[in-house]
């Protein structure tokens, strides 16, 4: 099934001074269970792509369907909210709130849900044990290493089980073995909890663990790779 | 859970908490300072030149506060003497007979106010006898004068001495009489340290060729409160085409006038202090609007309504003008109590210019609870119109940009 189709979907920056065509008609489809790179030269519109399909930035031109909704057709409160019910999201850094604990902060999105308590508890401490940090729950982000917070950023996009989760380039803060190790965790969730991944990255070893390679250039997709599962 | 941010925000960034809630606090603590000596001031001006001799009301014949003549006396009837006792506010009424003389000795002459009061219930009121600073206080019926400081410097009179007085009493009859000096007195007002004789009731009635008159009737009451009830009263007892009913305002026009003029001066300085407590506190609240942009665009992504994130903001906020609010009074009240029992004291050039105008150079600070309460609630008032900003800002982030940067 499909969950995320875009059709000639073109994002002019400053259309009024020197415009940038980030994106310059992107065809793209993303199917549920996939674990998708996007891939590209600097400036060549993943960033700008990944937003626009997570509802972030509205294209200028071209269709962005989310799980059979036309997202571009939503009022921006509506949007929030279908972030919110469908769309879990890891940053490059910086994704947690500095105030709250982990668990907290896994806990935020479903307290925006008005989820009961028991469910919020049980859901956030399953999480924080799959990606390894039951040990850390009580702890705030600035207590825990790059890699730690971006587990616990995983975790939280999760928690809502969304329909997929968009990761702008999560490995980009994390020395070599937190980004194999943030890899294997999303690789199983992917794999054991059919969790549909699609990140962008520069990294190497990032592009090596994905099973489909989606390459940007000047904002068009230049070679679409799909690989044998591992 | 939005108010569980708020909180937790408050304490994230300690130094920029205590910092502002300082601000708040110096900001509530000199407002509440200001007003309160402000507010002193008047209220011991007024009361030292009310209370201490005109009282918050005076009956007259009607006409003569305008031409304050001695041909105005009228007869102190029993009706009067006991308005005191159908009129419970009224503590005491003062009998006076008052009117200018000549006061000569030798080859001095100056012009002096000689007054005729009723000794006991004068005192009652103004404290006279606590004036004394030489010899002792007047006995009713005694042919004796009890002088101001300034009036026997300038006659060159001591204890002892007679004064001479002379006046055109009642109609034009001729007054003249000597009496011997039982004391002195001292009035922090120059004006009155340099004219006032008092005489017994009766002995200045004489003098004055006016016996069972007087000039006017002061009256002593519990409290300014009472002003507007005592007048009423008195307006609906007496008839008012004989008599006339002032309070302190119609009697002192100056003094009130003065007073407006004064808060009128102030509130320009208000409006100067409460500008630089704004900007202080929107200087924080700008750094942190900026500081969090990232964070805003975050939580926006996830699912978090602009409303749901803006009030945690505003809270957040609030709260840290509350405390600074709290903080504030909490430091005013030693502060304004200090200069309550212990009042500022002017002296040199300042306190001499005050004297001029017959005021002591005096400032009690006031300490009244609504000084305190209405000057931090109009500091947080001013925190909380601050706070719109980030709301403002919120409502307006598109959390792509804010997480670009
Ligand atoms: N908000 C914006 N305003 C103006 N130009 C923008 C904005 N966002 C992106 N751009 C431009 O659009 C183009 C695509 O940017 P985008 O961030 O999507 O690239 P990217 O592939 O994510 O690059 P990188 O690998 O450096 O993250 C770039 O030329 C960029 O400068
Ligand atoms: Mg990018």
């Amino acid at each position: 099934m499909k969950v995320i189709t875009t059709k000639g979907v073109v994002k002019i920056y400053n259309p009024d001074k020197i415009p940038v065509k980030a994106l310059n008609g992107v065809d793209l489809e993303i199917s549920e269970g996939e674990f998708t790179a996007i891939v590209g030269p600097s400036g060549s519109g993943k960033t700008t792509l990944l937003n626009i399909i997570g509802g972030l930035d509205r294209p200028d031109e071209g269709d962005v369907e989310v799980g059979g909704h036309d997202i571009d057709a939503m009022s921006d409160n509506k949007l929030i909210d279908f972030r919110k019910e469908h769309i879990g999201f890891v940053f490059q850094a910086y994704n947690l709130i500095p105030v709250l604990t982990a668990r907290e902060n896994v806990e935020f999105v479903m307290l925006l849900q008005n989820r009961p308590k028991e469910e919020r508890h049980g859901r956030a401490e399953e999480l924080l044990r799959a990606v390894g940090l039951e040990d850390k729950m009580d702890k705030r982000p600035s207590e825990l290493s790059g890699g730690q917070q971006q587990r616990v950023a995983v975790a939280r996009a999760l928690a809502p089980k969304p329909d997929f989760i968009l990761a702008d380039e999560p490995t980009a803060n994390l020395d070599s073995k937190s980004t194999a190790n943030l890899l294997d965790l999303m690789a199983q969730l992917n794999k054991e909890e059919k969790v549909t991944f699609i990140f962008s990255t520069h990294d190497q070893r990032v592009i090596d663990r994905a099973r489909r390679v989606v390459t940007l250039v000047d904002g068009k997709v230049a070679t679409d790779e799909v690989r044998e599962s591992e | 859970m939005l108010f569980r941010l708020a909180w937790r925000n408050i304490w994230r960034n300690k130094r920029r908490t205590a910092i502002t809630a300082a601000s708040i606090l110096f900001a509530v603590l000199f407002a509440t300072f200001m007003e309160s000596i402000q507010k002193g001031a008047w209220d011991h001006m007024i009361n030292s030149v009310v209370n201490y001799y005109y009282g918050y009301v005076q009956v007259h014949e009607k006409g003569y506060w305008d031409e304050q003549t001695i041909d105005k006396a009228f007869p102190l009837a029993d009706s009067l003497k006991q308005l005191q006792e159908k009129t419970p506010e009224i503590r005491q009424v003062l009998p006076r007979i008052e009117s200018f003389a000549l006061a000569s000795t030798g080859d001095h002459t100056s012009g002096v106010m000689v007054v005729g009061i009723d000794p006991q219930v004068e005192d009652a009121m103004t404290n006279l006898s606590g004036r004394i600073s030489e010899g002792r206080y007047l006995e009713d019926n005694e042919e004796a004068a009890l002088v101001a400081e300034g009036v026997a410097e300038n006659l060159g009179l001591s204890l002892g001495d007679t004064i001479v007085l002379i006046s055109q009493g009642y109609h034009g009859v001729n007054a003249a009489g000597k009496y011997p000096i039982k004391g002195m007195v001292h009035f922090g007002s120059p004006e009155l340290n340099k004219q006032m004789v008092y005489l017994p009731l009766p002995v200045a009635q004489y003098f004055y060729g006016a016996t069972g008159l007087v000039t006017s009737l002061a009256l002593q009451l519990d409290s300014q409160d009472d002003i507007k009830p005592v007048v009423k009263v008195l307006n609906s007892k007496l008839d008012t085409s004989t008599y006339e009913v002032m309070d302190w305002k119609d009697l002192l026009p100056d003094l009130v006038e003065a007073k407006t003029v004064d808060s009128a001066g102030n509130v320009i300085v208000y409006i100067i202090l409460y500008l630089i407590i704004a900007f202080g506190i929107f200087g924080t609240i700008l750094m942190m609007s900026k500081e969090r942009e990232y964070e805003f665009g975050v939580l926006i992504s996830i699912g978090m309504h602009r409303w749901q994130l803006a009030l945690a903001v505003w809270m957040e906020v609030i709260m840290l003008g509350l405390f600074g609010a709290l903080l504030g009074i909490l430091a005013s009240i030693p502060l304004v109590w200090y200069f309550h029992v212990n009042p500022l004291r002017f002296s040199g050039d300042y306190a001499a210019a005050m004297e001029k105008f017959g005021f002591e150079a005096i400032f009690p600070a006031n300490f009244e609870a609504h000084i305190f309460l209405t000057q931090a609630l109009l500091v947080f008032v001013i925190t909380a119109i601050l706070a719109m900003y980030p709301i403002f800002k919120i409502r307006k982030l598109k959390p792509v940009q804010a997480m670009r940067a």
